[in-house]
């Protein structure tokens, strides 16, 4: 499986008010949600972002809140994977959850800037940046998690 | 080797004789909470996956606590499937409005949670019953649905951070100037994925109140719980609340810790998290600029208690706010509202020009019952200061102690309180 597309770049911190505010979470429809994800760190996501685009940001993305509605906002507005130097632990679990690819790369954190085109191998764990001509390795994922996404979430995992 | 408090309810719950950091494994849980917000998606995700019965249904709480009494149309909609899901599983601890509280204000009280008890729910600030020695942690919707149906959930096992706490609190100092103190020195994420372990002869200046607090907090350091050491405070406060049997551990002599910290309660000071981080905290005397206030907000899950109430009435008492301050004073439990009745702090509060609520999330993440405009300015008693939490992105969120929270309604400004 691979992820290909433009990167939308954000700092350290990133939190689950800011990817969808409280303001909206009186629905759980995942398109609604989508049309007010990060528009209150960048109002202008919503218009630019394209499917199969790519997230980067630094560390303890998506701290605060629990809500799932966070990665669900993200996936269904058509981002396709989320690389960060460190996630916030319930976001990482939500996205597992849920289904949508998140890679802790430090390396690749720091070094990719919004706009630039990237490509992810999920089976061997390397970010490559067409844009820079760099390639970056992730950590892989332990078994377990592996078992839970192969399986399609959580849930399905349990069926 | 040695396991911390955490480990041991882990490997308890899981069947094991031991675990060790880093080790997955799959748990037995005593209690899985939702509230209006998060548990409309469970109950989507339990519906989409065709599960057909609820584990126990004791050990599932519901509480509609966010955006109650029903401040929309689309919140209204969103209760209604909690109180149909609740009906048609005959869910035990179902809170609607009438006997609802803010849900980490109500389970504690209501005996739901007791010491070596191991819960999730979907809300991260579950971490809050780690004041009574339990287990608990913050958790999605995805995690609620599946733990409703199997009674179980899958955790990574955590590394911990000891805190070896010493002396007293100073007056008008609480517990919510020690977890600031604390978010302040390690930052929003020193305590990633990690327990935050709480414990030393200072525990004994610490109410459960103060311990609740705290371990409120404790997700604003990235931890993925906190816990105190279960003592004479903790077993008091649970008699006659958890009325079934409960085990509770401590810390083996030689657990291991990825860091021991040492904190003497008596030189914390009154602390205040500045936009937009609860890292970014500095104490009362540090203040030298005038931060004026548009409102003030007394109450949440980090703060509706009653201690926290008798505080802020104290200072309140026979005086008034400020001219061109609002100040709302939300009570966190019916339990809490009451009491602030039968002592007379309810006449405190409306006397000095504060509105009081019913409980409820409300303003604390910008639901509703105090959304700030561009460009003003809150104290709060609440738990997160991110960009926007309270309402407009350009409004700021100063974070405090009921206490602090008061004072600075009364002058206008941020201001401690000798």
């Amino acid at each position: 499986m691979k992820a290909h597309g433009i990167v939308h770049k954000y700092g350290d911190n990133v939190d689950t008010d800011v990817i969808i505010p409280a303001r909206y979470l009186n629905t759980a429809d995942h398109k609604e949600l989508a049309s007010h994800c990060m528009e209150d760190i960048d109002k202008d996501f919503v218009k630019n972002v394209k499917d199969g685009d790519i997230m980067v940001a630094n560390m303890n993305f998506g701290c605060g809140s629990s809500r799932e509605h966070a990665p669900i906002a993200i996936k269904a507005s058509g981002i396709s994977c989320v690389i960060a130097s460190t996630f916030a632990r319930i976001f990482y679990r939500n996205a597992i959850n849920i289904g949508l690819a998140i890679l802790e790369c430090d390396e690749a954190a720091k070094d990719i800037d919004a706009g630039n085109e990237v490509e992810v191998d999920f089976d061997t764990g390397v970010i490559t940046n067409i844009t820079k001509n760099r390639t970056y390795k992730a950590e892989p994922f332990p078994e377990f998690i592996k078992d839970i996404i192969n399986k399609g979430g959580l849930l399905n995992s349990l069926k | 080797m040695g396991m911390t408090m955490s480990q041991k309810i882990l490997a308890k719950h899981a069947g094991l004789d031991s675990v060790r950091e880093g080790q997955l494994i799959r748990a037995k849980l005593d209690m899985v909470l939702g509230n209006d917000i998060t548990s409309p998606v469970a109950i989507n995700e339990f519906n989409k996956a065709g599960f057909s019965g609820v584990f126990d249904k004791d050990k599932i709480s519901l509480v509609m606590d966010h955006f109650t009494p029903n401040k929309d149309i689309k919140a209204a909609t969103q209760c209604k499937q909690c109180r149909d899901f609740a009906g048609k599983y005959d869910i035990t601890n179902y809170y609607d409005v009438g006997d609802m509280g803010i849900e980490h204000a109500l389970l504690p009280e209501k005996g739901l949670i007791g010491p070596g008890e191991l819960c999730i729910g979907a809300d991260s600030h579950t971490c809050t019953y780690g004041a009574l020695g339990a287990f608990s942690t913050g958790v999605g919707s995805t995690d609620m649905a599946a733990g409703m149906a199997t009674g179980e959930a899958w955790f990574k096992v955590p590394a911990a951070i000891k805190f070896n706490l010493t002396g007293t609190l100073g007056k008008y100092v609480t517990g919510k100037d020690v977890i600031l103190h604390i978010i302040g020195m390690i930052g929003v994420d020193g305590a990633l994925y990690k327990s935050m372990e709480f414990t030393g002869e200072g525990l004994k200046s610490l109410s459960i109140d103060d311990r609740l607090c705290i371990a409120n907090m404790a997700i604003e350091a990235g931890a993925k719980n906190g816990i105190f050491e279960v003592d004479d405070i903790t077993l008091e406060y649970v008699k006659g609340r958890v009325n079934r049997p409960f085990e509770y551990f401590k810390a083996d002599d030689d657990a291991v810790y990825a860091q021991v910290i040492d904190i003497d309660l008596s030189q914390v000071k009154q602390t205040v998290a500045f936009p937009h981080l609860p890292e970014n905290t500095k104490t009362v005397d540090e203040i030298t600029e005038d931060v004026k206030i548009d409102q003030a907000v007394i109450g949440s899950c980090t703060n509706g208690r009653i201690s926290d109430m008798r505080i802020a009435a104290e200072i309140l008492k026979d005086k008034h706010i400020a001219k061109g301050v609002r100040c709302i004073v939300i009570p966190g439990t019916q339990s809490v509202y009451m009491q602030c009745i039968k002592e007379g702090l309810a006449e405190i509060f409306v006397n000095a020009g504060c509105v009081f609520s019913t409980p409820t999330c409300g303003p604390c993440l910008g639901g509703h019952m105090g959304i700030l405009a561009a460009g003003e300015r809150a104290i709060s008693t609440t738990n997160r200061n991110f960009v926007g939490r309270m309402g407009h992105v350009d409004s700021e969120v100063y974070l405090a102690s009921p206490a602090v929270a008061a004072a600075s309604a009364i002058a206008g400004k941020i201001t401690g309180i000798k």
